[in-house]
């Protein structure tokens, strides 16, 4: 593995020299490190393009890790993951993306995740994204996340761009079996020119089944978000969908919440608020001692953390 | 100390609000601000703290001349302020504004001090957002908590701090601003109509329409105060204006 992808895992996927467990890390779309554990199988599918994780029975807090890195110029590196979570299985799973780009071609990751999570399981799956590299090509990431819960499965998801990738498409799908759980908190910065697409299905096809998706982002400079999301409540079930988004200087943010009820106990709700910083709130931290621009930072960073 | 020469504000192309304050408010003691809504007590707290500009005047801190320097430079000078409507935050806890306010990351005893002292435990609220999951009162004791959080103040003022603040959590809101006043050699500066913050000053100053109506010690100004109610017909209750 080179230089730059430890850099890259760093930031990403909390390296610190090595992982231990289960892992997989891929760099300009080859493997270079596999590791797997005894309550979890790490394969490569046929045909080589990509890999199929296999959390056993009897799994219980462990972490899996399966970062990407793209280093260079004109690389497209294109993975299918595939995630088979036994029932009960408790499991962390840590897939961030790092793109480097220092030329003038594009180098793009497109991640192609999908879940089977079995009864009763509960899965943490972690997706950090970042983008470096001072070359003028573009750094793109587009993800896609399909998720599939079984009775009683709960799955929290916690997906965070941080900055530097030019143009990012974030696809998320998701079905939902009865009283199965899924819990998405994302977290978005865009600045300069980049843009950043969300969108976000979730079906519920079982009953006391519930969604709560949180999506905060902060869209500075010229970039561009647009955030769509449809929540499908087919039976007896709740959902909940928050979408706020700060504006700084010229950023832009389109959102398109949308649900739907079939059934006449299903209870949705949205909340979205788009808007800059509030004046009183940098106000506040200013009498705290703050300057205009630490106030404002500290604002941002509290938002996306939270 | 802090000294106020002719403080003159207008709200920007409509009514004047102050009309030339004159008023020293001494070190080591609670000054109580109280008049009529509308008289300019608000307007003349924000000028001290920076968040509104004089249109006129001078503002005097222990001698520095504050008048033409920002909220920032201010509060770094040792200018702490409430507000009346606190700001909500998401993302930021009840930890992270104390720490902001401090200036330096607390222990838990520490935090449990500061939160202790507005009636709120520690354990229960360190960790959530200052946000819409807080009601308003509090919200409200958080906001009076990020003032007594920090340790290098000359002046505190308190904007209404009574408002949203339970009958049962008032009596521990007068504590608070007694043992601020035993611990903080510098002034406290609270804006309030409320009869029992009143009872606690050392001394009382009423402006109405824009000016400095009456100042002294609670002795001489409460039955003027109580009088004027009377004859306004008031309500019998606890707001003296």
């Amino acid at each position: 593995m080179n230089k730059i992808t430890e850099k890259l895992l760093e930031v990403i996927a909390d390296w610190t020299g090595s992982f231990s467990g289960a892992f997989n890390i891929r760099e300009d779309g080859q493997c270079v490190g596999r590791q797997s554990s005894p309550f979890v199988q790490i394969e490569s599918m046929a045909g080589g393009a990509g890999m199929e994780i296999r959390i056993l029975p009897g799994c219980k807090g462990e972490t899996v890790y399966i970062p990407a890195c793209v280093t260079k110029s004109d690389v497209t590196d294109l993975v299918y993951n595939d995630f088979y979570v036994a029932d009960g299985c408790d499991v962390t799973i840590v897939a961030g993306c790092g793109v480097h780009n220092d030329g003038e071609g594009e180098a793009k990751h497109n991640g192609i995740h999908r879940f089977f999570i079995g009864k009763g399981a509960h899965v943490l799956y972690k997706e950090k994204h970042v983008g470096i590299g001072e070359g003028s090509g573009a750094k793109r990431i587009d993800p896609i996340t399909d998720i599939h819960l079984e009775e009683d499965a709960v799955m929290e998801m916690d997906t965070t761009q941080i900055s530097g990738v030019d143009s990012t498409v974030r696809t998320t799908n998701a079905n939902l079996a009865a009283r199965a759980k899924l819990i998405i908190h994302e977290r978005l910065m865009t600045d300069g020119d980049e843009t950043a697409k969300t969108d976000f299905t979730v079906n519920m096809n079982g009953d006391d089944a519930g969604v709560d998706l949180i999506s905060r982002s902060v869209a500075k400079d010229r970039s561009h978000q647009e955030y769509r999301s449809i929540i499908r409540g087919n039976t007896r079930c709740t959902g909940h969908s928050e979408c706020d988004a700060i504006l700084v200087g010229n950023g832009t943010v389109s959102a398109a919440p949308e649900l739907f009820a079939g059934h006449i106990d299903a209870a949705l709700i949205h909340e979205a608020a788009i808007g800059k910083i509030a004046g009183e709130q940098i106000l506040k931290l200013q009498t705290l001692g703050l300057t205009e621009e630490e106030a404002e930072q500290k604002i941002i960073d509290g938002f996306l953390r939270g | 100390m802090l000294i106020l020469e002719n403080i003159t504000w207008a709200v920007p192309g409509g009514e004047q609000i102050l009309k030339g304050v004159d008023l020293v408010i001494p070190s080591g003691g609670l000054t109580v601000i109280t008049g009529p809504n509308g008289g300019g007590k608000t307007s003349l707290a924000k000028i001290v703290a920076g968040i509104e500009t004089a249109d006129s005047g001078r503002i005097l801190l222990d001698g520095e001349d504050l008048t033409s320097l920002s909220i920032t430079e201010r509060a770094r000078k040792g200018v702490g302020y409430a507000f009346q409507q606190p700001v909500r935050f998401k993302g930021i806890t009840v930890r992270d504004l104390l720490e902001l306010a401090a200036g330096h990351a607390l222990g838990e005893k520490e935090l449990c001090d500061i939160l202790g002292s507005v009636g709120l435990c520690t354990h229960d609220y360190i960790d959530r957002e200052v946000s819409t999951g807080l009601s308003g009162g509090e919200i409200k004791r958080i906001e009076i908590a990020s003032v007594l959080a920090r340790s290098d103040t000359k002046l505190c003022i308190f904007d209404e701090p009574e408002a949203g603040i339970d009958l049962w959590s008032f009596a521990g809101l007068l504590e608070a601003f007694q043992k601020l006043k035993t611990k903080n050699s510098g002034s406290i500066l609270i804006i309030s109509h409320q009869e029992r913050i009143l009872n606690i000053a050392d001394e009382i100053v009423v402006i109405a329409d824009g000016k400095v109506k009456a100042r002294g010690s609670r002795q001489e100004i409460m039955p003027t105060l109580l009088a004027d109610e009377k004859a306004a017909h008031c309500p019998r209750g606890k707001e003296v204006y």
